[in-house]
């Protein structure tokens, strides 16, 4: 279908509207209000275009491009000077407020409102009337508020409240009035409100930590790199200047986190330049400190420390290609993953469902497009946002399937919106406490584990005859089945999303097995999505090792000589007891990390490895797509990769690796295994140029070159080499459109300096970078998929006093690392248990009360929070949170002898 | 055989060979001439005015554009101009200014270091162009010079002055529209004051 702009001739698709067209042809059309992700409301009046009937309309008449779909011949004028004039009269208007203070806005440089203003040519101030002024709200550690500078674009609600279910911003008073903010000063509750910095088009909304030790833009040296504080994987680029990390922002991928991604990713790299970080190897001689040696001391005491035997800890938060130096290192069968007890049971249990059944995991698109979903067990919200809030989208489809029928295109957002009547895609969430999607869900179901591992599979038995059901289920739950089976049956496409955060076996088996059954009805293998904790779960799982308590095993077994223990803090894996009988049979504790935890403190030898900004490497997501990780900056000290490290010891050790740079240790990973030999293409290999050139990880205008390190030294270092990647440390190189996906180290282009330049890397559809989104999927279904259905195991046990311990996950207080960031770390609530009211009855306690809790052999002093909705005869326990021990316990028995706290 | 038009051929030539020693004996009066009056206006130069002066014992007079040292001045109340905006740094073609933005309890930025090196400077003024609140601007000072290039570095404390240099009167803040300590919301030139989100007037 051909549309005409300034009389040429391009092609065109129906569904989309002229300005998503005009810029997927690489055609600057001016735009604040319209988002790819969010559609159009029409707001800004930014777009204009001149629109003609046929050729021989010479008048034409001003249209905005973002609400007019291209149709079959549309003749549209973008260069008509009428056009143009009303563009720039437009800037002009939404510049008379503006304050004018771009030297000290943290925006500026990469600022959409610069870039428009430059593009449409108004550089002149004519008005001299006064400049409404507003004042600014404290929003929390995370975001800086300049309510001055507003535009009134409407972005940071149609965000906020429309898309990430927030609702505590809002739109107050009217016309140039016009306020975006809280009721009042307070701390912004959504875990997605960092993204206002990304999607306010100019600097209301700034990124608080980054302003602290801010700089420009064009002065970040960058790199791709992956989040690593959950197991979704969402692409970011890590940023630093100074040889300090500045800040994380997102990076495009459509099949994984698309243009948003959550405040744990985007502020959680705090731990990189934190005080707990290791920068030197780390000795203890005798029974003394800990102390900084240097590295030739410190490899001599560790190939002494490694003559006997030796076993390494494994780890799912480090890269697959130091797991698998830590693996070659020690032998196969002195390799065990970092996880142990009911976390590597249930790892395990995902590890034979993403291997041995036909489900299929859904990429982020696919979670998009679901149109009956079903969350099993797993708070999503609080354990892989990123996939929460794509949920929270795919709750929409039913309102655009309704558009669509009145022929309303699903980018026009308001009327979308209206003919939905609020109307929503069945979602029906099933977890042992409330969770944040509750307030969208068709249907919601508590429960302990096996209550909802019980839901499950009566769910999967009534979808499909074959599949195991379970008797006995009360009339309630039973309908609730039917209810959800029928909702998922006559979906077309729907989806399963469960995750190992409830620590069931039955309930991820429940989850698969409602997948099959609607794989089953389908005829092609259904979307499951699992979410796991950490970065590299499934990598671990597929390199293959044994769980923890086999490592404990091994140890009361036969002495050890060595453990060494990769990136992992085992106070977080298993019981203090184990932990200390296990440091017993243990000569020596090496462990390698960039962080001092409470492992790292009782080891013998640390050494300082890399974190992820630092080195390169491959992490494979819950999806199973590995993808590739770069150095952002070569770290001061003596800091590493670990894999580096390893295989300086496995060399000591006399086993010789042959690894020069990254990519022989990653072919070696990949001839290791079947299914990890596709990781080679995750990403171009070091040796990849283009037009004989690396890619320049700074920006041409990289600034300071001379002067940075005068200080130091007068002469200017050569910018140090990177073995590795194809990527240089140095402002020369390529960098433009023909850069790989997988290798874009940050988003411009000429004319273009904020975020929004992503367009010009996008293919036509928007949904892919141009050469497709990056990474590589490990795990397809059906290749060797052998399993029917799970049997259905989850038999109620006796409920006597006890009560079934819930894990709890915390958005920001679950993941180790991200709470060791400063302003993550003040969103982390304090510990406290989560109880039902009739249980709380039962044992004298009121909310706010500090209750004795029994956890197996640990007992523990904390607050009880009487939470309306939780199932009777369950405990939320909080598993993970900073200064919470690990917790393995079923049962917890709350001790009659409260104290009464302040209620709340 | 000789024909009428190779005799001619031969009194060109001839004549030819006449005209160019008489022209050549022209040439060397006029380069005499030249040379006489080369010497007389040297003579005459003597009795001029002089151009050259004893430096460094006598200074030269530069005029206030002149592109020498750099500064970082004050505003008139005092206060740093510079605002770590980073504009002077992108804009230095030979990239020798480096600074750290940071930020007072009150809200005003400034820096936290500021270095130029002096030995990379080609002093084109970019920076003094570049810098929204005049904070940045070269003096008419040249006697820079070092034994050693690492004296020619400069930081902050090197750099800053105590007056406002050419332009008295300009205050950044007092036009910019972010609050800082002294000038709240609606206190700079053209603000009004600042809106009452909950009013219900139109």
């Amino acid at each position: 279908m051909p549309i005409y702009v300034d009389n040429r001739e391009y092609p065109a698709a129906p569904e989309k509207n002229l300005l998503e067209h005009c810029l997927s042809l690489g055609l600057n059309l001016p735009y604040f209000c319209w988002h790819p992700a969010m559609g159009s409301v029409g707001a800004c009046r930014q777009c204009a275009v001149k629109q003609y009937r046929d050729e021989r309309d010479t008048e034409g008449r001003i249209v905005m491009a973002c609400m007019t779909p291209a149709a079959e011949g549309l003749r549209i004028g973008l260069d008509e000077p009428e056009a143009r004039d009303f563009r720039a009269r437009v800037i002009e208007w939404l510049m008379v407020n503006h304050p004018h203070d771009c030297p000290v806005c943290e925006e500026g440089g990469e600022c959409h409102l610069q870039d428009m203003t430059v593009m449409t040519g108004h550089n002149y101030r004519r008005y001299r009337g006064l400049k409404r002024t507003h004042r600014n709200q404290y929003l929390g550690p995370f975001l800086n508020h300049e309510m001055n500078r507003c535009i009134a674009c409407y972005r940071c609600v149609r965000f906020y409240q429309d898309y990430a279910g927030g609702d505590d911003l809002r739109a107050f008073a009217s016309h140039h009035h016009v306020y975006f903010g809280r009721h009042e000063d307070g701390v912004l509750e959504s875990e997605w409100s960092g993204n206002l910095a990304e999607v306010c088009p100019t600097g209301v909304f700034t990124d608080k930590p980054f302003s602290k030790h801010y700089v420009r833009k064009w002065d970040l040296q960058s790199a791709p790199s992956i989040c690593v504080h959950c197991g979704h994987g969402c692409n970011v680029a890590a940023q630093e200047r100074y040889g300090r990390l500045r800040r994380v922002v997102n990076r495009f991928n459509g099949d994984v986190n698309g243009y948003f991604i959550c405040d744990r990713g985007r502020y959680g790299h705090g731990f990189v330049t934190a005080p707990t970080r290791v920068r030197a190897p780390l000795l203890r001689t005798g029974n003394r400190e800990l102390e900084a040696v240097g590295v030739d001391e410190a490899l001599h005491a560790a190939s002494e420390m490694l003559a006997g035997r030796v076993i390494g800890i494994g780890s799912p938060r480090a890269s697959l290609e130091a797991n698998f130096a830590l693996k070659r290192l020690v032998g196969d069968d002195a390799f065990y993953m970092g996880v142990g007890g009911p976390d590597a049971a249930a790892l395990e249990a995902v590890h034979a469902i993403r291997t041995e059944t036909a489900t299929r995991a859904p990429t982020l698109i696919d979670v998009e497009n679901a149109d009956a979903m079903l969350v099993l067990g797993e708070d999503v919200a609080s354990t892989a946002p990123r996939m929460a809030l794509a949920l929270r989208q795919a709750t929409r489809n039913r309102q655009k399937a309704i558009a669509s029928g009145l022929g309303i295109p699903a980018w026009l957002d308001q009327p979308v919106r209206t003919a939905g009547h609020g109307q929503l895609s069945p979602l029906y969430v099933a977890t042992p406490v409330p969770t944040r999607l509750d307030a969208i869900a068709a249907g919601i179901f508590r429960g302990s584990a096996d209550e909802i591992a019980r839901l499950g599979f009566a769910i999967a038995a009534r979808i499909d005859a074959r599949a195991p059901g379970v008797d006995d289920l009360t009339r309630d739950v039973s309908e609730l089945a039917a209810r959800i089976a029928d909702a998922l049956a006559s979906a077309s496409r729907p989806l399963v999303v469960s995750g190992v955060s409830i620590r069931s076996v039955a309930v991820l088996e429940a989850a698969a097995n409602v997948a099959l059954a609607l794989g089953a009805k389908l005829g092609r293998p259904a979307d499951l999505a699992l979410a796991l904790p950490e970065c590299n779960s499934m990598g671990l799982e597929l390199l293959g090792a044994r769980s923890l308590d086999d490592a404990l095993e091994h140890a009361e077994r036969q002495p050890i000589r060595a453990a060494i223990v990769l990136e992992n803090d085992l106070a977080r894996r298993m019981p203090r007891a184990a932990l200390e009988r296990f440091g017993e049979r243990v000569e020596h504790l090496i462990v390698v990390d960039h962080t001092l935890h409470a492992t790292a403190r009782a080891a013998d030898l640390v050494l300082p490895a890399a974190a992820f900004a630092e080195g390169d490497g491959t992490l494979v997501n819950n999806e199973g797509r590995a993808q590739r990780f770069f150095q952002a900056y070569v770290p001061d000290g003596e800091i590493r990769e670990s894999w580096r490290w390893l295989a300086e010891l496995a060399r000591r050790r006399g086993i010789e690796c042959g690894w020069a740079s990254l990519d022989d240790v990653i072919a070696d990973c990949a001839a290791s295994s079947r299914r990890l030999a596709p990781i080679v293409d995750a990403a171009p290999g070091a040796r990849f140029r283009i037009a004989d050139r690396r890619i320049a990880r700074e920006p041409a205008r990289y600034s300071g070159r001379t002067a940075m390190h005068a200080n130091v030294d007068i002469r200017e270092p050569k910018p140090p080499e990177d073995p590795d990647t194809p990527l240089a440390f140095s402002m020369e190189g390529y960098y433009g459109p023909r850069v790989p996906p997988a290798l874009i180290p940050f988003f411009r282009a000429p004319g273009w300096n904020s975020n929004q330049s992503v367009h010009k890397f996008l293919d036509e559809t928007g949904r892919a970078l141009r050469g497709g989104n990056p990474g590589v999927r490990l795990v397809e279904p059906g290749a060797d998929a052998r399993r029917a259905y799970f049997e259905a195991r989850a038999s109620l046990p006796p409920s006597g006093d006890a009560l079934r311990v819930v894990p709890l996950a915390d958005v920001f207080g679950s993941d180790e690392l991200a709470a060791l960031s400063p302003p993550v770390a003040e969103r982390i609530p304090e510990p406290c248990v989560v109880l039902g009211p009739a249980d709380a009855d039962a044992r004298g306690i009121v909310d706010g009360m500090t209750a004795e809790i029994e956890l197996g052999e640990t007992s523990l002093a904390l607050p009880v929070r009487v939470v309306p909705g939780l199932a009777a005869g369950t405990l939320g326990v909080p598993i993970g949170l900073p200064g919470m021990p690990f917790i393995a316990a079923e049962t917890a028995k709350v001790g009659g002898r409260g104290t009464a706290g302040d209620p709340r | 055989m000789i024909d009428e038009r190779s005799i001619a051929a031969a009194k060109r030539a001839q004549t030819s060979e006449r005209t160019r020693s008489e022209s050549w004996l022209w040439s060397q009066v006029a380069v005499l001439l030249s040379q006489i009056r080369s010497m007389a206006e040297v003579f005459l130069h003597g009795f001029r005015r002089r151009e050259t002066i004893q430096y460094p014992e006598e200074k030269p007079y530069l005029a206030p554009r002149f592109r020498g040292r750099i500064v970082l001045t004050r505003d008139p109340d005092g206060n740093e101009r510079c605002v770590a905006c980073y504009l002077c740094a992108v804009a230095c073609p030979v990239d020798c200014i480096s600074l750290q933005k940071t930020e007072d309890e009150t809200g005003r930025w400034y820096p936290e270091w500021f270095r130029i090196n002096f030995s990379r400077c080609i002093y084109c003024g970019l920076c003094e162009e570049a810098c929204p609140t005049y904070a940045i601007q070269l003096t008419p000072d040249f006697e820079m010079s070092e034994y050693d290039r690492r004296n020619m570095v400069y930081e902050k404390e090197h750099l800053l002055i105590s007056g406002t240099g050419k332009y008295p009167g300009y205050s950044f803040y007092r036009v910019a529209g972010r609050a800082i300590g002294g000038k709240d919301k609606g206190e700079a030139e053209n603000e009004a004051p600042p809106v009452d989100v909950r009013g219900l007037m139109p």
